[in-house]
Parts: structure tokens; C-alpha cells; sequence
């Protein structure tokens, strides 16, 4: 068990070792979607959703079937993190066609996440209990949506600026990404 | 699919096609484990195991597999072998382990080895599919040691933990805390574009000169 | 260029897997991934049993060393179990032995108690840090201090693992509470730790953590430590 409290879980999670660019998880989506604020926004929103499910079904695993057998944990994890991206599909899909649609190509893509399968390896690696897990991935998932929505606005300014032709893509992206990580160093030591 | 030579197969993965560099794939253990030329020597091999053997096990299981179960099967067997590594790594190499931590586990998740697997190794025979996976793991590998060797020199002032200038020099430890992975990365990119764009504008001006 | 688009489209999932009429039936599909996944389990957990022992070996003998690194002088050294808000040399019967928190008891060669070694972390600049120390339950000394994992850092924050003047102090025998001054501000009581000039924040959470684990710790220490019987202070194996 870990004796770390909610709040220095959460904040941790979100801004101190944010999950984008402290630690490089879910960068697939934040170089892919990160053009719109709106839709950067909503995936974000979906990876949350995401996160909270796979946080509660890592620890009811964990705690009730892998406990014998920890070392199946990384194949055991995988197969989770797909088949609930798939529920997570038919579920919203049968139940809310319109935010189906909204939601669109982002949910399958969550599957190859490492966000969302680093969620469940750090929450087990560290042991968090359930409540301790659910902050843990709400705080992520804010963090998440910060680094997305940020990206993206800084994007949307500079549309029309005269970069040289040899920075435009992603090697752009990626030099913001590591001044927004720096702009992030600020907040350690906020615990 | 374009007919290729068996030494393109090869080749291909680790210049032309390279997975972090060209295809932007793997990007996460590329920036999170790369502040040392020994992490990212550590890293790459556990990818380069798993990716040779998922590899090897798809292509002479592919007539087995069914379709609709293809890609949980991938999965599944990316899955045995990054367990495989991981404590084949945790018995014998416990400090890189150590440092490595949860980045061994997300290998299960590098894009880069189930991307190989649904669009290579699916369709081709054994020895091809070995020899894809060799290149790409090789341009894994070079791209890794590329960084780290970066941001080793520069953040530390070592390579390999050998000190390169000695004590006068002060370390620019922006290089291997977070930010210094996204800026090392965008440099290397922005560099490559500048040969690419170069190269372009040579062969236009000698195009030119021709007609 | 044209193969590279065949590489990327096909990495994603198929999103609408919709029942379609086929040949292959649901019993093939099921049979292959239960065939799949037996196969997969039983190689891991026959690399597993070769690799549990090598792997508990390491761990062990990482924890001895750090115990003795903090507790000089003492020979061997049990674990003690927190069981009802007491410490005991034996858990109660069919419980996960990873849910309680444990201690170490140090003794030297004459079977005296020679210290006490606590292993806890707290938040530090990035992430929790979490050190291993000793301390003398009679005269509440502090006998040493191990940084086992930090993520502080590299340059600044580091140094409460990388600065040898830093670490030595925590060997001084100082009195406990410690108390944290700037390098020079002492007013040279015997429980001043001088924290490092840029690692701040670090080197006070290095202080805190060992004053939040006296005061946790020391009721309970207090209470009586169970004797041991000299041949049975095995060392124990802990994740």
C-alpha cells in the first residue's frame, strides 16, 4: 500500500509528472490531434473516461485475480486495456449514437494508447488502493486534456506564421512540446 | 504491395523507413529512456528481442491465425515476449531494470512492433519477416543510441559514464530531465529536413543544368 | 513512399469488427486464442520459475546491504511486522504478507539491539523519494540514512544521494528531531542537518521523511521490541 495522499496524487499526476510531457505516455494522439482545440478537447475528455474505467478494472484484477500470479500482469493488463476499448465502443455506440460520433476514430485509437496501459503498470508498480487508483487517473486525464488543449491553441496561433519550410510538422511540434515540458518543470516542488 | 528484394526488406527499417525518425512510431520509450546511452542500449535490446521473435512466431503461425482474431493474437504475443524480457532483464541486468522501470512494460504498446506484425510479418514468409524486423530493430536501436548519446554528452558531460571534458565543464541538465527529449528529437528532425531540403534543391539545379 | 501508407493504416484496430458473414466459425476464433493464450501462459510462468529465485535473491541481498549500510555495527537483523499496533516476528496465519508494514531490528554480535531501521517516502521535487534509516530506539540517534529510489533532479536535487557531506551527516549520530539549516546559519546544536545550497526542497523532504517516521514509528517501538531468539534471525525476503 502507498501512504501518498489524494492531493499529492492528483496534482503529481496532472501537472508535476504530467503523463504527455513529463513522461511521454499518450504522445501518439497529442502529435496526431492536436491541430483543433475542439477536438483535442474531446479526446481528451474520452481518454479520461477511458482512464477511470481502466484504473477500476486494473485494480479489481489485481487485487482479485493476479495476486498469485503477478508476473501476468503486462499480458494480463493488454488484453483489458483492448477488450474495454472495444465494450467502451459498443456501449457508447448502442447507447448515445451522437457521442459516437463525436468520439468518432478516437476511441479504437485509445487501444494502442500507452497512456491508458502506463495508467494501469504505474498504479499497480506503486500500489494505489482504488480510491488512491481513481484520483490517480483522474488527475492524469486532466493532465492529459491540459497538455492537448495547450498544444493545440499554440497550434491554431501559429497557423499562419511564416515558419521556414524545414520546421513545419512535427519537428515544430515537438520543439513546443519541449517548451511547454519546460514551462511544466515550473510547477515541481509544488508538493 | 510493391515487390521488394530481400535486402531492401533489410534495409528499408533502418535508414529510409526508420520506425522513430521517418515513421514517428515508438516515440515514447524514444524520449522517455533515452537521458543515457546505456538506458537507451538497454531499452533497444528488449525492443530488438521482442520484435525478432513476435516476428518470427507470426509469420510461421500466419496460416493459423484467423483474420477476425488477428490482431489480439498480435497482441498476445507481444505480450509473452515483453514478459519474457522483462524478467529476463529484472534476474540478470537489475540495475537497468531499475532504471528502466515501467518503460519495459509499455514495450507492449511501442507501435512500432504490432505495426511490423500486421504489415509485414502477416503477409510475408519467416526469413522475410526476420530480416524486416533485424532492419527495423537496427534503425530502433540507431535512433535511440543517436539521442541518448545527445543527450548524454550534453547533459552530463560523459558518454557511457566516461567523462568527456572534465570537471570545468557544466552540464546542461535541461538535456536529460523531460524537455530536453522533445528538443533533442525536434532538433534531430529539423536537421534531417535541412539534408532533405538540400538534396532537393541540388537535384533540381542539376536537373536544370541537363535541360 | 507507397508501402508506408499500407504500414500505417493497417496498425489501426478494425472500429466496426461487425459480425460479418464468414467462413471461419466462432469456435476456430475462440480456439485460437485459447490455444494462443495457454501456449503464452505456460512459457511465461516456466521462465518465471527460473527466474523468481535469481530476482528474490537480488532483492534480498539489496536489502541487507542497505540495513547494514544504516545500522553500522550489527551482525544480522530481523523483520518486524506491525500487527494490532505491535511490532511481531511472525504474522498471523493466511494473510498477504505485502500488506503490512514492516521494520528491521539490527543486533550485534552479542545479541544486543543495535538499532533499528525504518524504510518509508514522501513526495519529494518530482516523485516520492524513498530512503532507508536507522536509529537507536534508547537514545533516539540517528545511526544512518540510504537513499534507496529518487527521481530528483539530475545536478540539483541528486545530491542528497551523490553528495557525500550531505549523506555523512545522517551518520553523525545527530539527535533526533533533525532539523534543517542552511549550510552555515547553525547555531551548532546537535541535531542540525546543513541542507544543500540549490536542493532545498530535496534535502528538508530527506529530514522530514525521518522525522515523520520517528513519530510514527516510535510509539510503537517504544511499546517493546520481541526478542529473538539468536539462531532464528533469518533474513527475510521482502518486495
Amino acid at each position: 500500500m502507498s501512504d501518498q495522499t489524494l492531493f499529492s496524487i492528483f496534482f503529481s499526476a496532472m501537472v508535476v509528472n504530467n503523463f504527455t510531457l513529463a513522461m511521454f505516455l499518450g504522445l501518439c494522439p497529442f502529435m496526431g490531434v492536436s491541430a483543433r482545440v475542439e477536438t483535442a478537447l474531446r479526446m481528451g475528455l474520452a481518454n479520461i473516461f477511458v482512464l477511470v474505467l481502466t484504473s477500476l478494472s486494473a485494480w479489481f484484477l489485481n487485487t482479485f485475480v493476479l495476486e498469485p500470479v503477478p508476473y501476468l500482469r503486462i499480458i494480463s493488463f493488454i488484453i483489458v486495456v483492448a477488450s474495454l476499448v472495444q465494450i467502451v465502443e459498443m456501449v457508447v455506440k448502442k447507447l448515445s449514437p451522437v457521442l459516437f460520433r463525436q468520439l468518432g476514430i478516437f476511441l479504437p485509437l485509445m487501444t494502442t494508447n500507452c497512456a491508458i496501459f502506463g495508467l494501469a503498470i504505474f498504479q499497480t508498480n506503486r500500489g494505489y488502493g482504488l480510491v488512491q487508483g481513481l484520483t490517480f487517473a483522474v488527475g492524469a486525464g486532466l493532465g492529459l486534456t491540459l497538455a492537448l488543449v495547450l498544444m493545440a491553441s499554440i497550434r491554431e496561433s501559429i497557423e499562419f506564421s511564416d515558419v521556414p519550410g524545414l520546421a513545419q510538422g512535427t519537428g515544430l511540434v515537438l520543439i513546443i512540446a519541449g517548451t511547454l515540458s519546460m514551462a511544466f518543470m515550473g510547477f515541481a516542488g509544488l508538493l | 504491395m510493391r515487390k521488394t528484394t530481400p535486402s531492401q526488406d533489410f534495409v528499408r527499417g533502418i535508414w529510409q523507413e526508420n520506425p522513430v525518425l521517418v515513421q514517428m512510431l515508438g516515440l515514447c520509450p524514444a524520449l522517455a529512456v533515452t537521458n543515457s546511452v546505456k538506458n537507451a542500449l538497454a531499452m533497444s535490446a528488449a525492443t530488438f528481442f521482442v520484435i525478432c521473435c513476435s516476428s518470427i512466431l507470426v509469420s510461421s503461425c500466419k496460416r493459423f491465425i484467423p483474420s477476425e482474431v488477428r490482431i489480439s493474437s498480435y497482441i498476445l504475443v507481444i505480450a509473452t515476449f515483453v514478459t519474457l524480457a522483462d524478467m529476463v532483464l529484472q534476474a540478470y541486468a537489475p540495475v537497468q531494470h531499475k532504471e528502466l522501470g515501467a518503460f519495459i512494460a509499455l514495450i507492449v504498446v511501442n507501435c512500432m512492433i504490432l505495426g511490423r506484425q500486421e504489415a509485414f510479418s502477416a503477409k510475408n514468409n519467416v526469413y522475410r519477416s526476420l530480416l524486416d524486423a533485424v532492419g527495423t530493430g537496427i534503425g530502433f536501436t540507431l535512433a535511440l543510441v543517436m539521442m541518448g548519446g545527445f543527450r548524454e554528452i550534453l547533459g552530463t558531460g560523459s558518454f557511457l559514464e566516461y567523462s568527456l571534458f572534465g570537471p570545468n565543464f557544466e552540464p546542461w541538465v535541461i538535456m536529460v530531465l523531460p524537455a530536453g527529449g522533445f528538443l533533442t528529437l525536434g532538433f534531430i528532425l529539423l536537421a534531417m529536413g535541412y539534408v532533405e531540403e538540400r538534396k532537393k534543391e541540388k537535384e533540381s539545379q542539376a536537373a536544370e543544368v541537363l535541360s | 513512399m507507397s508501402d508506408e501508407s499500407v504500414t500505417e493504416e493497417s496498425i489501426e484496430p478494425q472500429a466496426d469488427s461487425e459480425p460479418v458473414a464468414t467462413e471461419v466459425s466462432t469456435f476456430r476464433l475462440v480456439a485460437t486464442l485459447a490455444v494462443a493464450g495457454t501456449l503464452a501462459g505456460l512459457l511465461i510462468v516456466m521462465m518465471n520459475q527460473h527466474t523468481k529465485p535469481i530476482i528474490d535473491k537480488y532483492k534480498a541481498e539489496q536489502l541487507r546491504k542497505a540495513v547494514y549500510e544504516v545500522l553500522p555495527g550489527v551482525d544480522r537483523y530481523s523483520t518486524l511486522y506491525l500487527v494490532n499496533e505491535a511490532l511481531s516476528l511472525t504474522l498471523p496465519e493466511g494473510v498477504k504478507e505485502s500488506e503490512y508494514k514492516r521494520i528491521y531490528a539490527g543486533y550485534g554480535g552479542d545479541g544486543q539491539l543495535g538499532g533499528v531501521a525504518i524504510s518509508r517516502g514522501e513526495s519529494g521535487f518530482q516523485d516520492v523519494v524513498q530512503i532507508i534509516f536507522g536509529f537507536d530506539p534508547e537514545t533516539g540517534k540517528l545511526l544512518g540514512m540510504k537513499v534507496l529510489d529518487s527521481k530528483e533532479t539530475p545536478g540539483l536535487g541528486d545530491k542528497i544521494f551523490k553528495d557525500q557531506s550531505f549523506v555523512e551527516q545522517f551518520f553523525a549520530r545527530p539527535d533526533t528531531p533533525l532539523l534543517g539549516v542552511k549550510p552555515g546559519a547553525g547555531k551548532g546544536l546537535s541535531n542540525e542537518i546543513d541542507t544543500i545550497t540549490g536542493a532545498t526542497i530535496s534535502s528538508k523532504v530527506v529530514i522530514d521523511i525521518i522525522n515523520h517516521g520517528l513519530e510514527i514509528w516510535r510509539p510503537v517501538i517504544d511499546k517493546g521490541i520481541p526478542s529473538v531468539p539468536s539462531e532464528s534471525a533469518d533474513v527475510e525476503v521482502t518486495p
